[in-house]
């Protein structure tokens, strides 16, 4: 076994301390014929130190499009040729997403927006529309929307939601090669203030933006850093129009590596496979990740593009018997 | 207003002529993403996805529909 997995399974499989920088480096240049150990490995660490349960999770958009930043990466920017147009959902249509979230099992359902930050006429169809979930729906809410400052903290904690998702997206020495509009920072910034406000920070980002395997580890270490509750591990799925629409998509061997490096990174937190995932891996690609320190999924359609009939992913828990995190377990 | 099936002019993912040009990949990609031109004027539709299926509008031509 390399000497990394060895150091890996004293520190982190029986420590619960996550891989340093370096460690994660050593995992992600690990050769081809390492990797099933590696995620063996992972796995392991996965049962350990979070359990056999999987959390379950809708999302739905509330604006899609017209964003003011120039995230390379995404279709929603209004500055690019995407043919992604703008456009805002009802009250009722969110409510009704949101039951057929928890019609699946799900126990979070996470409200995003395409903006910078929120603006007045967000905020005001987030206290309405979460009113309205709270009222109707058995799920907890999470929300995604951008920058916030401190009085919208404040206010969403006040609406109830119970979780922020805010990703860094890639590492800081990357950033800028992949957002001019907004900094790494000042993302950091939001996220200090989620997390001193006791809701769950959600931190996660993107791979194959172009960075390289160092920056991929820098990446997993800045996590780490942040401690967050939960990462969402999203894989580019290269979009029309963007920037980085020709970059080619991650080596399913390179993303199983990946996730598994970052389990080792964070030992404890939500791990979640989030979009990009049919694109990269293909159908065999959930399982393998389920069995390689996955411990969370997005069910059914993402924002602008669509997902497995949740069905599929939902009879392939049961049949790996890994339950469904329930709603009780999270209050 | 629904739209019914009609001639589709226009490849709905990539917004070119139908039947010019290789949309095979355009084919494969509309499996995991709803369609944005109009096909029968490759307008931009204004397109919602939601956990279960997605809708699409178009100004001239009305909607088009997936739940799943
Ligand atoms: S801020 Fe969000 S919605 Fe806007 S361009 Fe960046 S990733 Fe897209
Ligand atoms: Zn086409
Ligand atoms: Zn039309």
């Amino acid at each position: 076994m390399p000497e990394i997995l060895d150091r890996a399974r004293t520190q982190v499989l029986d420590g619960g301390v996550g891989l340093d920088e370096a460690g994660v480096l050593a995992v992600l240049r690990l050769p081809d014929e390492h990797l099933t150990e590696t995620l063996q490995l992972a796995h392991e660490v996965r049962m350990r130190w979070c359990g056999p349960e999987v959390e379950v999770e809708g999302i739905v958009s509330l604006k899609t499009g017209g964003c003011p930043e120039d995230c390379h990466f995404c279709s929603q920017s209004g500055l690019f040729a995407s043919p992604v147009r703008s456009v805002w959902l009802d009250i009722p249509s969110l409510v009704e997403a949101a039951k057929q979230t928890a019609a699946t099992g799900a126990t979070e359902f996470c409200i995003v927006a395409a903006v910078r930050g929120p603006d007045e006429r967000l905020m005001k169809q987030m206290r309405e529309g979460v009113a309205a979930i709270r009222a109707e729906v058995d799920i907890q809410v999470a929300a995604s929307l951008g920058m916030l400052t401190q009085d919208q903290v404040d206010e969403l904690v006040e609406m109830g939601v119970h979780r922020y998702n805010h990703n860094l997206e890639t590492c800081r020495s990357y950033f800028p090669n992949v957002v001019s509009t907004h900094s790494w920072e000042e993302r950091w910034e939001t996220l200090r203030m989620v997390r001193a406000s006791g809701m769950e920070v959600c931190c996660g980002g993107i791979l194959g933006l172009g960075e390289t395997v160092e920056q991929r580890a820098e990446f997993a270490a800045q996590l780490a850093e942040l401690e967050p509750h939960e990462v969402p591990l999203n894989f580019l799925n290269p979009r029309p129009g963007t920037p980085l629409g020709d970059q080619p998509v991650v080596a399913p061997r390179d993303a199983l590596r990946a996730i598994a490096a970052f389990r080792l990174a964070m030992p404890r937190t939500i791990l979640r496979y989030a979009g990009g995932r049919e694109i990269t891996l293909g159908d065999l690609g959930t399982r393998d990740g389920l069995l390689g320190g996955i411990n969370a999924v997005i069910v059914g359609n993402y924002l602008t593009t669509l997902g497995r009939p949740a069905n599929e992913d939902l009879a392939l828990l049961d049949e790996l018997k890994m339950p469904v995190k329930a709603l009780s377990a999270t209050l | 207003m629904t739209m019914t099936t009609e001639t589709a002019n226009w490849c709905d993912r990539c917004g070119e002529a139908a039947a010019t040009g290789d949309h095979d990949a355009c084919r494969a990609a509309r499996a995991l993403e709803p369609p944005r031109y109009c096909p029968q004027c490759r307008r931009r539709m204004k397109v919602q996805v939601l956990p279960s299926g997605w809708s699409a509008v178009c100004v001239e031509h009305g909607t088009h529909a997936a739940p799943r």
